[in-house]
């Protein structure tokens, strides 16, 4: 019985590598990269800046036009692409920080949990055993990274676009204040990291969304479906008292940065917003998913 | 016994797999699995037997930690499920319900994105056992192929070269031989008789009674939720007595003689006539069919197949419970 007996007794305790969560992050994200859909996703976000940068050259002719700091959010950086193509680069974030970020966001996080459970893949990783904790605290720092990684894709297209359509050099800031090209490229990295940080409570949405059905696409179809109802009721005037609440209320706040001084508070109160979803609903899809029955 | 297993409430001994009134009730209200008490030695190939419907995934989903039992409790090599997962799972391969594949990677990549997921698994050794793996299942040659393109018989083997990955000390296998080719199936036996042999202990479900027959060593059988029996498969199949066959042109004659020795239940079946065997020599019983001017071309005792235990043991034929 000496064999039964061994076998019987629990097994030796073993000792995974303290870094061995980053291997799965790294197979994570090149396991999402190297989807067709998330190619697809981004290559819609860097061709829009494109699209805007071809339609005010052909508005204008190309002749640079005096248009002077307006105030206020997206119009205001349009009018001074001509003088300066890094205009570009807000005027296509403020241009896609609506819709095309966030819905691209919807459909990484939508998919995060839900996909897995369509595809039958989730209960292998789940006896492999990656522990539910860390696969959810890994699927959504890779949905955090698409944050990132799609801003930033929409930042550089923009740069790239601008610098080629439309002269560069030193700006004016909404204040009026002249800059450097200099501080104006580290204004425009500043920006791009606060719109993909205003992703965060979108992604811990879709995140939970994505742990109550086994359906990837009705994840993301329910995550995008938020996503515009949210910015329909942010337009409706009697709910001004919850509005703070919504997280796409202070998303235009990052033209702020363009002010001199930097106006800090809506950027804060935005950063606030964002912590705030990604503290609720991470936890409540934690909850959700560590008592879920993997059926599929 | 260390003094850790000592304290732990009284299970058979050796027993890698063992749960007491296991029960699961599905959200709809179905009930799945109903007070299973299943003990699978260590060291065995275990047929895990039974119609579909029958609950045997949801058993294996619960020994898995996929699902929470509604009660009773299930322990795997000796340590509580789902609670132990981490330090369990580690040893055990599984096979569950199918392979799932992630379409858009190479065979290759599928393997190796599991091991990743494996806390214990080494990173510098991972791409040589990845290999060992594919190359166990003979698929060496389509790795590189999309998950996507594979054939349902080249996925069940990617499916169980994932379970392959490391030593294990348990497999679990959920219809393994699902949508292979004859040669497939073969394969797929004597890899199980291999791995046994080195002492890694099997649970093999199916649905497929001389797929258990040839390679276990031991059986369960499921009926409705309910565990109908369980032993050893040389047990499970004596426990049914074989049937004597005889076969002749004049059936009606061999009948009528047959029923005069005093054989029971006796069914004609074109040119055969089988019974249940009298307790007398069966020479004598020959003796008696050629006696009486019965052309008998055949005649002998057809060894009892655990399908005949099955329908003994049930009452039934192995459908579908509604
Ligand atoms: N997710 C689920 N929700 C509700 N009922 C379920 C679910 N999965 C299975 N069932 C029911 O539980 C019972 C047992 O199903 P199970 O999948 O365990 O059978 P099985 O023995 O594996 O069958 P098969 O041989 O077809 O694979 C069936 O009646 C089935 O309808
Ligand atoms: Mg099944």
């Amino acid at each position: 019985m000496s064999r039964a007996e061994t076998v019987a007794t629990a097994p030796p305790p073993v000792r995974p590598s303290p870094l061995w969560t980053l291997g799965l992050l790294r197979s994570e994200l090149l396991t999402t990269l190297r989807r067709w859909r998330t190619l697809a996703l981004l290559g819609v976000l860097a061709a829009v800046p494109v699209l805007v940068g071809v339609a005010v050259r052909i508005e204008t002719g190309g002749s640079p036009a005096g248009g002077g700091p307006e105030g206020g959010g997206g119009p205001a950086f349009i009018a001074q692409i001509t003088n300066n193509g890094l205009f570009l680069v807000f005027t296509a974030l403020a241009a896609t920080l609506p819709f095309f970020l966030p819905m691209a966001v919807g459909v990484i996080a939508g998919d995060a949990i839900a996909g897995e459970a369509s595809a039958g893949t989730l209960r292998y990783l789940l006896v492999a055993p990656a522990g539910r904790t860390r696969l959810l605290l890994v699927k959504y720092t890779t949905t955090v990274a698409f944050c990132v990684l799609a801003t930033l894709v929409v930042a550089l297209s923009a740069l790239i676009a601008g610098a080629v359509l439309f002269p560069l050099g030193d700006l004016t800031t909404i204040s009026g204040t002249r800059i450097t090209f200099g501080e104006g490229l580290l204004r425009a990295l500043l920006i791009a990291l606060v719109v993909a940080a205003s992703l965060i409570g979108v992604a811990a949405l879709g995140l939970f969304v994505s742990t109550l059905t086994n359906s990837g696409i009705a994840a993301m179809a329910t995550t995008v479906g938020l996503l515009i109802t949210v910015q329909i009721l942010d337009q409706i005037p009697q709910l001004h008292a919850i509005q703070p609440y919504f997280f796409s209320h202070y998303w235009l706040s990052f033209a702020d940065l363009m002010r001199e001084p930097v106006y800090w508070d809506d950027v804060l109160r935005n950063l606030g917003v964002q912590a705030l979803y990604a503290a609720v609903f991470g936890s409540a899809a934690w909850a959700r998913f560590t008592a879920k029955d993997i059926t599929a | 016994m260390d003094a850790a297993s000592a304290a732990r409430p009284p299970e058979p001994e050796g027993a890698v797999i063992a749960t007491r009134g296991l029960t699961k009730r599905y959200r709809g209200g179905q009930l799945a699995v109903d007070g299973l008490d299943l003990t699978v030695p260590a060291g065995s190939v275990f047929g895990f037997l039974g119609p579909n419907g029958s609950g045997k995934t949801t058993t294996i989903r619960m020994l898995m930690g996929l699902i929470t039992p509604t009660s009773g409790t299930a322990r795997v090599l000796g340590s509580p499920m789902p609670g132990a997962g981490r330090t369990v799972l580690p040893h055990v391969g599984a096979l569950i319900e199918g392979p799932a594949l992630y379409g858009h990677l190479h065979g290759r990549d599928n393997l190796l994105r599991y091991d990743a997921a494996d806390p214990t698994a080494d990173p510098r050794t991972r791409r040589a056992r990845v290999g060992a793996a594919l190359d166990r299942v003979g698929l060496t040659a389509a790795a590189g192929k999309k998950a996507k393109a594979y054939s349902l018989g080249m996925k069940q083997r990617l499916g169980i070269a994932c379970a392959l990955l490391q030593p294990r000390r348990l497999l679990v296998l959920d219809e393994p031989t699902n949508g292979l080719d004859p040669q497939g199936m073969r394969e797929i036996r004597s890899l199980v008789r291999e791995l046994a042999s080195d002492g890694t202990t099997v649970f093999l479900s199916s649905h497929l009674l001389d797929e258990i027959e040839q390679v276990c060593t031991h059986a369960a059988v499921m009926a409705r939720g309910r565990l109908v029996t369980q032993g050893a498969v040389a047990d499970l199949a004596a426990g049914a007595r074989g049937r004597l066959t005889v076969t002749t042109p004049d059936t009606a004659e061999a009948a009528g003689v047959l029923k005069d020795q005093g054989a029971a239940d006796v069914v004609t079946d074109g040119d055969q006539v089988t019974a249940e065997p009298p307790a007398r020599d069966l020479a004598e019983v020959n003796a008696a069919l050629v006696a009486a001017g019965v052309r008998v071309r055949g005649f002998g005792v057809r060894r009892a197949s655990l399908e005949d235990a099955f329908v003994a043991l049930t009452g039934e034929g192995f459908d579908v419970a509604g």
